[in-house]
């Protein structure tokens, strides 16, 4: 295990019972280093989201301890979040707002940000009149006006279509080579994961414990295709198996 | 079906319909207004026949036929029943109403504020808002008239208390209305309580306290006018003239009176249903609703 020093988020036997007795998360271990794309899977229900709210800070586990390092985190959620009396460019520009940033970086920014997602042209837009995949680019821009180097991600493309999601996947794991940002994302679709991560973590149902771990070693950037690739499809199976393996049904 | 897809095929759906058969304005017109047209003229025919079908002469007082309510109530301009000294009553009563609307928006909108700052203020206050709503005016018209006397400061008091409640149920109910995530990804950026009241929580309650206001502006006018009922001093109020009308049983300017109330409800409404829609009508998905 390398130096934890070095790592950007470290969860050390990390455990989680909330107040009304449920048990979402037991001795979970696992650390997330720079430049890492890691994937959480797992059946619904099992404390992923959880994982999430813990690293962010909006949960205290209730045993064990999570480290992050000293570097800014960007969360995206499942829903988009957007606000939806502003446009796509003021919702893009919140985040820099809360952080007092002044007005003339900001909308650069978002102009920067808004390019990178592929929303250029709809910056006056609002909300209601988006697609579902254009919502979730919005969040993503949102989250990249402050260059975070680590994401979180909380089955953002959960709600899309199968064609939207393979497509903002696609764009993900560009951005991602791109930006150099460390990812913890979660997610309950094996090919989803797969596809976009260095390395895929297994969770078992609630109490969750992570159960299994696999390296992806495809090079980034990753084609659409790669999906069919015989060695694309062995690891699907193997974390498909270790899924199987968790569920009591 | 995807939302996407959906979207394409409903804007094709749209195309389709404009292409081949777009219903002219004319057409649309007389839609939406020949069913109340028709609806109306049935009213003026029933009215008629009551009027003079039913009521013989010596009774005739108690509905008089429309024409009437026209010329005696409407086109009689001078002397003391006119229509001059009519609209007088009819500016009395909107300013009344205006003012009772105005503490009762100010008032109502800082109660929802702090109640949506502290569970424990909103558990605190809440059931005595919903005791003075269920109070009946008419019980506390001896207490307002000992405290503010029976001039235009008490009819004020009975429009502020007749429409106070829904400005606050709706205020809250909007201010408590921005999902969870929203308010999380404020507080991971570390967003004040201010911040997220004035960025997050009163923008997010906008639809709903629009249709608070909707609701208590139509209550405003009916306070101002029963108000008038009860405190008659000063100017002389739409309700004053009502009662007066009654008494001295003139038929047509009574009518006259009350149709003019409702027009003033109507107005104050429509109003506030423009505002609404100036205002969230861009980005709101209810602000079509009326």
């Amino acid at each position: 295990m390398p130096d934890i020093s070095s790592l950007s988020l470290t969860f050390d036997g990390v455990g989680m019972t909330f107040p009304d007795g449920t048990d979402a998360l037991r001795d979970v271990s696992f650390s997330v280093a720079p430049s890492e794309f890691v994937s959480v899977v797992g059946p619904s229900g099992c404390g992923k989201s959880t994982l999430l709210n813990i690293a962010s800070g909006l949960l205290k586990p209730s045993s064990g301890s999570v480290e992050v390092a000293d570097i800014s985190l960007g969360y995206i959620f499942q829903d988009p979040t957007l606000l939806p009396w502003r446009t796509v460019k003021r919702n893009v520009e919140l985040l820099c707002e809360l952080h007092q940033i002044p007005k003339e970086e900001r909308q650069e920014r978002a102009q920067e940000a808004i390019n990178l997602v592929g929303l250029s042209g709809f910056e006056n837009h609002f909300p209601k009149t988006l697609s579902g995949g254009m919502k979730m680019r919005t969040s993503l821009a949102r989250t990249l006006t402050l260059h975070p180097e680590m994401f979180l991600f909380d089955e953002p493309f959960g709600s899309l279509d199968e064609i939207t999601r393979e497509k903002l996947n696609d764009e993900t794991q560009i951005l991602f080579q791109k930006e150099g940002f460390a990812s913890l994302f979660i997610t309950h679709s094996i090919s989803e994961a797969v596809f976009l991560s260095t390395k895929v973590y297994v969770m078992s149902e609630r109490p969750g414990t992570i159960v299994a771990a696999f390296d992806v070693p495809f090079e980034y950037p990753r084609v659409p295709n790669q999906r069919f690739d015989p060695s694309f499809t062995k690891i699907c199976r193997e974390v498909s198996n270790a899924l199987r393996g968790v569920r009591h049904d | 079906m995807t939302k996407e897809i959906s979207q394409l095929y409903r804007s094709a759906e749209g195309d389709c319909h404009r292409s081949s058969k777009t219903p002219s304005r004319f057409r649309l017109f007389c839609a939406s207004f020949f069913p109340p047209f028709v609806f109306g003229s049935l009213v003026i025919a029933g009215w008629y026949l009551i009027s003079y079908g039913i009521l013989d002469e010596s009774r005739r007082f108690l509905l008089q036929p429309p024409h009437k309510v026209l010329t005696n109530g409407f086109l009689d301009w001078g002397g003391r029943d006119g229509l001059a000294g009519m609209l007088e009553s009819l500016w009395s009563s909107t300013k009344v109403a205006g003012i009772g609307l105005f503490f009762a928006i100010l008032i109502g909108f800082l109660l929802a504020v702090i109640m949506s700052q502290a569970v424990a203020v909103e558990k605190a206050l809440f059931p005595y808002l919903v005791t003075l709503q269920a109070i009946p005016i008419l019980a506390v018209v001896p207490l307002i008239m000992f405290w503010w006397g029976s001039g235009q400061t008490s009819r004020v008091v009975v429009c502020i208390l007749i429409s106070l409640f829904p400005i606050i149920v709706n205020t809250l109910f909007g201010l408590q209305s921005a999902e969870k995530d929203m308010h999380a990804l404020f507080t991971l950026h570390s967003a004040s309580r201010f911040t997220k009241l004035r960025k997050l929580m009163i923008p997010a309650a906008l639809p709903a306290i629009f249709a608070g206001l909707r609701i208590s502006a139509g209550l405003s006018v009916i306070g101002a006018i029963v108000g008038d009922f009860f405190f008659g001093k000063g100017e002389v109020g739409l309700g004053q003239l009502i009662k007066r009308f009654s008494s001295e049983l003139q038929g047509e300017e009574l009518l006259a009176a009350v149709i003019l109330s409702s027009a003033l409800g109507v107005a104050v409404f429509l109003l506030f249903t423009w505002i609404q829609n100036k205002a969230i009508g861009k980005w709101s998905d209810r602000a079509d609703l009326i």
